[in-house]
């Protein structure tokens, strides 16, 4: 993740290419098909939304890509690298944990509940990793974790516990917790379902900062449809583990093609 | 009671003292290896755990202990008895304590590896940094039982000829007849020895709640105190 120039705007479209790609991916649990066939790609930089149905599969895609969850066939690739799979020989050989790691390195995700540790301060939730897994020293990944707590709005709660803190303040250690790993991408899921309207605003906006001011790419699940159209390059829409609509999010909620995507859609917006 | 039986019962509880202490060290050790053992991906240390535990959970620490002195030197090496009672009560604790180490570790939500994986944490660091510090929280309660237990079968290892407090009271028994009094003042001695270990464990464990910012529970007297100020 570099530091865009903060003039930049919301949405680039110059973003494109295949720093990530689905292809032919599947996955069952048990009797029940997940996702099927399912290939796509994403442009380095570009803001990917997902949405659709509960049990879509719009959660696994984001779990496969963090390693959460093995795709039971096809492939992923994340910049030229096989995720899960190495060449040897010329041959398609499952990789190794290093390798995984390896590729892994640049990913990480914020989840719905939060997930801090409990048993680490604020701040050195978001230094463990710098220190620990990136090798930064103690004062560097400090003084780095100290910033992002500044700016998601907690530079007066580096002392705090997680279980002294509101969930959306949880939530914003996290965004910061993930931030300071340097990725190149993040994986949001349904990252203010847990928390209330006003406070998922704040959530959002600070995610909303991240996407303009850095060229971090994302993908997120949400249901939270205004900030997908804010924030996203490109909205797919997910129906019983296929993508049956994948547009610009502009055109997905003014003009809808997919019936399903139509009723879908109808139905959030009644909801909020 | 004369000053020699007096002698003889404070360096019986200072033995009783010794062998708890050491057996809870070397239970901790063998509970946590044994425990991470049970946890572990490898299969052969999975199986291992899975025998030790099974095999020391199961034999009396009477007869680890009589093997320790009397089987073990046959074999080329002898044990001071005192260290052949920790041993047999370590190994026999240890057993339990692995139990208590597993399902902790196991307690530990699963959301928890998730975020360690998405930080990139090796599978060792997130053992460390993560998992096990937070299950440490949930074995303190169960490891407090356990230690009452070691208090208490270190009268066993009496046997081989170690002089701790049971055993010295049976001296002072067999000279005087008094059985009543000498095993009523045993039972005391016990009785005092276990409070203050569990004085020192719900310590150990008020610590270890606010390890994970959780407020550890007021406890009996400030509740009562409490009380009394809203009535007052």
């Amino acid at each position: 993740m570099t530091e865009a120039t903060s003039a930049s705007p919301v949405r680039d479209d110059t973003a494109n290419g295949e720093f990530i790609s689905f292809d032919g991916i599947g996955k069952q649990f048990g009797s029940n098909v997940v996702l099927k066939d399912l290939s796509f790609n994403v442009g380095f930089g570009e803001r990917v939304s997902l949405i659709g149905p509960s049990g879509s599969g719009k959660t696994t895609i984001l779990r496969m890509l963090m390693t959460l969850l093995r795709p039971d066939s096809g492939t992923i690739m994340v910049n030229g690298k096989y995720l899960y799979h190495e060449e040897r020989n010329g041959a398609l050989v499952p990789a190794s944990d290093a390798h995984t790691r390896q590729v892994r390195s640049k990913i990480t995700m914020v989840f719905q509940h939060f997930n801090l540790f409990p048993n680490m301060r604020v701040l050195r939730n978001v230094t463990e990793a710098p220190v620990h897994v990136l090798g930064q020293s103690k004062d560097e990944a400090e003084a780095r974790a100290k910033e992002l707590l500044d700016m998601v709005g907690l530079g007066e709660k580096l002392g705090s516990y997680p279980s002294q803190l509101s969930g959306g303040q949880q939530q914003r250690v996290a965004i910061a917790r993930a931030l300071a790993v340097d990725p190149d991408v993040l994986l949001l899921d349904e990252v203010t379902s847990a928390l209330d309207p006003e406070i998922a605003a704040e959530v959002l906006d600070v995610l909303r900062d991240i996407a303009r001011t850095t060229d971090v790419t994302m993908l997120l699940v949400t249901h939270a449809m205004k900030f997908a159209r804010d924030v996203s390059h490109r909205v797919l829409m997910f129906n019983e583990g296929r993508i049956i609509e994948d547009r610009p999010p502009e055109e997905m909620f003014n003009d809808p093609r997919h019936e399903r995507t139509q009723s879908f859609l109808r139905s959030v917006i009644d909801e909020t | 009671m004369s000053g020699a039986q007096i002698g003889l019962l404070a360096f019986g509880a200072w033995q009783t003292l010794l062998l708890t202490l050491g057996g809870a060290a070397l239970g901790l050790l063998f509970g946590f290896l044994g425990g991470l053992a049970r946890v572990s991906d490898v299969k052969i240390l999975r199986a291992i755990g899975f025998v030790y535990v099974e095999f020391f959970r199961g034999a009396a620490v009477l007869v680890l202990a009589f093997w320790f002195v009397y089987a073990l030197p046959m074999l080329g090496w002898q044990l001071e008895p005192l260290f052949a009672g920790m041993l047999a009560l370590g190994l026999n604790i240890g057993a339990y304590a692995a139990e208590v180490v597993r399902g902790a570790i196991q307690s530990v939500p699963s959301s928890q590896y998730e975020a360690a994986l998405a930080l990139n944490f090796t599978t060792g660091q997130r053992m460390r940094r993560v998992v096990v510090p937070q299950a440490v929280v949930a074995m303190i309660p169960p490891f407090s039982n356990n230690i009452i237990e070691l208090l208490k079968a270190s009268a066993v290892v009496a046997v081989v000829s170690i002089s701790e407090l049971t055993f010295n009271g049976q001296l002072i028994w067999s000279g005087n007849g008094r059985a009543a009094s000498v095993f009523g003042g045993l039972l005391i001695m016990y009785g005092i020895m276990a409070v203050v270990f569990t004085i020192l464990m719900r310590l150990l464990e008020r610590r270890a709640a606010l390890s994970v910012g959780r407020q550890p529970d007021p406890g009996m007297w400030k509740r009562m105190r409490r009380r009394a100020e809203v009535s007052a």
